[in-house]
């Protein structure tokens, strides 16, 4: 979508809501980055300030849906512009799950009895790094329109999967080892599963980047 | 952007089958090579802007043209499978097949009843008054004029308000029993609850006969058609499945029409 409408409120209103998502998406990064230094460090102040963050990208999220609804009843869109706006109402949803993720792991830095595993593993921290590459690759992408780097974003979920499969059996194997850490590997196992869901919602993006620009679906013969 | 002319969808058994047609109006040159089918199980949208060919091709498809004199048209165009520019089609005949309806509502300044039981009555349609009176309650029952005007058929149909005279319009032509209805802009003189009507309308005779509607309004083309065709400097540059021109154009040129980026 390189040339302008005639119509040009109509790009001003797709140009504002594509900014709202890609403020959306920068403080999702940072609400990540956040809550893992904060757990990597035992920072409760940070913990803290990263868990009330999460409010502003809630407000986003439902200014972009006002947004879109408005876009929708006012301009009548067609073709990509149709597919845009569908695109990123689902990317908007799926960011504010992010920021819930990542709050979710910054409240749980303040619960831990004990950090044992924390100190002795980076096992996280690389999940965390991964996912986080993901997430500002695939806001570019979409800032970009570009596919192939949606794509790219898309197939390297697959390493964080993998990663979080090893990251449970190590948490449960620690537990055996360290029945004192129990309480500590409960709330490990919850941030490791929730980094992996931002993978999964990060791959959500790409989709939807994807599909406003080709029409077609990404991943679509994969197996449920 | 392929520069090749599109190649018309294969369905089954065609109604009509235009094939390379060209209309010229003197030396300038209106449709460019244009061949698209028309089944009886469709509502085909013809979609563009201005002056893009759409209205001209209509009216090849019954002869309309004919009544240019400086209009020629080349190619073919078949009804069932017969040549409808060759030499022994009978024009009058032919329009009673392929009925229209025009942008502007225009009823004779006759009674109701006569605007519906005109046609059947030059064609010798109806060998009784009973016959006649069942032609005209059925045609004015399938264009959804029945119920209002059962009881005022002696009135003019001019009186009648905008929308009222061109679902009367949509009764005449239905009345001749055509197999296609051609309309060239229907609703654009309707306001939009008469223009809702002659849309529940288009959708319920779909299927009875084959219907093709010029339309400048694109979402009336959407919530009409199965079928639509978009039309640029006299050429057909790419006809689909409504639902996937209007969500997936193949080409940049229909794309930047639909999504208001023409011009």
């Amino acid at each position: 979508m390189n040339n302008k409408h005639t119509v040009t409120a109509f790009d001003e209103d797709i140009d504002n809501i594509r900014g709202l998502i890609a403020e959306m998406g920068s403080r999702a990064e940072t609400a990540l980055t956040n809550a893992m230094a904060a757990l990597a460090t035992n920072d409760h102040a940070l913990a803290l300030t990263t868990a009330q963050g999460d409010k502003a990208i809630d407000a986003l999220e439902i200014e972009v849906e006002k947004l879109i609804v408005q876009t929708i009843a006012l301009r009548a869109p067609m073709a990509d512009d149709l597919r845009e706006l569908i695109a990123d109402l689902k990317m908007s949803a799926v960011i504010e799950r992010i920021g819930d993720y990542s709050k979710n792991i910054a409240k749980r830095v303040r619960k831990l009895e004990s950090r044992a595993f924390v100190e002795q593993s980076d096992a996280i921290p690389r999940m965390a790094a991964i996912t986080g590459e993901m997430l500002r690759m695939v806001m570019d992408a979409y800032a970009r329109r570009d596919v192939d780097m949606a794509k790219a974003v898309s197939e390297r979920d697959n390493e964080v999967d993998q990663l979080f499969k090893e990251l449970f059996v190590d948490l449960v194997g620690f537990i055996a080892k360290h029945p004192e850490a129990a309480q500590e590997v409960a709330h490990l196992l919850v941030v490791s599963k929730n980094i992996e869901r931002i993978g999964d919602h990060t791959v959500t993006c790409a989709e939807m980047i994807y599909f406003t620009e080709t029409g077609e679906h990404l991943n679509q013969d994969e197996p449920a | 952007m392929t520069e090749a002319t599109p190649q018309p969808k294969i369905t089954a058994r065609p109604k009509i089958t235009a094939r390379n047609v060209d209309v010229f109006y003197g030396e300038k040159q209106a449709i460019k090579d244009v061949s698209i089918d028309v089944t009886m199980d469709e509502v085909v949208a013809f979609i563009g802007p201005s002056g893009c060919g759409k209205s001209t091709f209509l009216r090849t498809l019954n002869r309309m043209n004919d009544t240019i004199p400086i209009a020629k048209t080349t190619g073919t165009i078949e009804l069932d499978g017969h040549n409808i520019y060759a030499p022994t089609m009978d024009v009058v005949q032919l329009r009673a097949r392929v009925g229209m309806v025009f942008q502007k509502p225009n009823p004779f300044p006759k009674s109701i009843y006569d605007n519906v039981a005109y046609g059947p009555r030059i064609h010798g349609l109806a060998s009784s008054k009973s016959d006649m009176d069942e032609i005209v309650e059925q045609s004015l029952t399938r264009a959804g004029l029945w119920t209002e005007v059962k009881d005022r058929l002696s009135e003019s149909g001019t009186a009648m308000s905008g929308g009222q005279q061109q679902r009367l319009c949509i009764a005449r032509a239905i009345a001749v029993d055509p197999e296609v209805i051609l309309m060239d802009e229907p609703c654009s003189a309707l306001d939009p609850i008469a223009t809702a009507k002659i849309e529940e309308l288009i959708h319920e005779l779909r299927g009875r006969y084959a219907i093709v509607i010029v339309t400048h309004n694109m979402q009336q083309a959407a919530r009409v058609s199965q079928r639509t065709a978009f039309f640029h400097l006299g050429t057909l540059v790419e006809e689909g499945d409504t639902k996937d021109i209007f969500t997936n154009p193949r080409e940049q040129r229909t794309k930047d029409y639909i999504t208001g980026r023409y011009g």
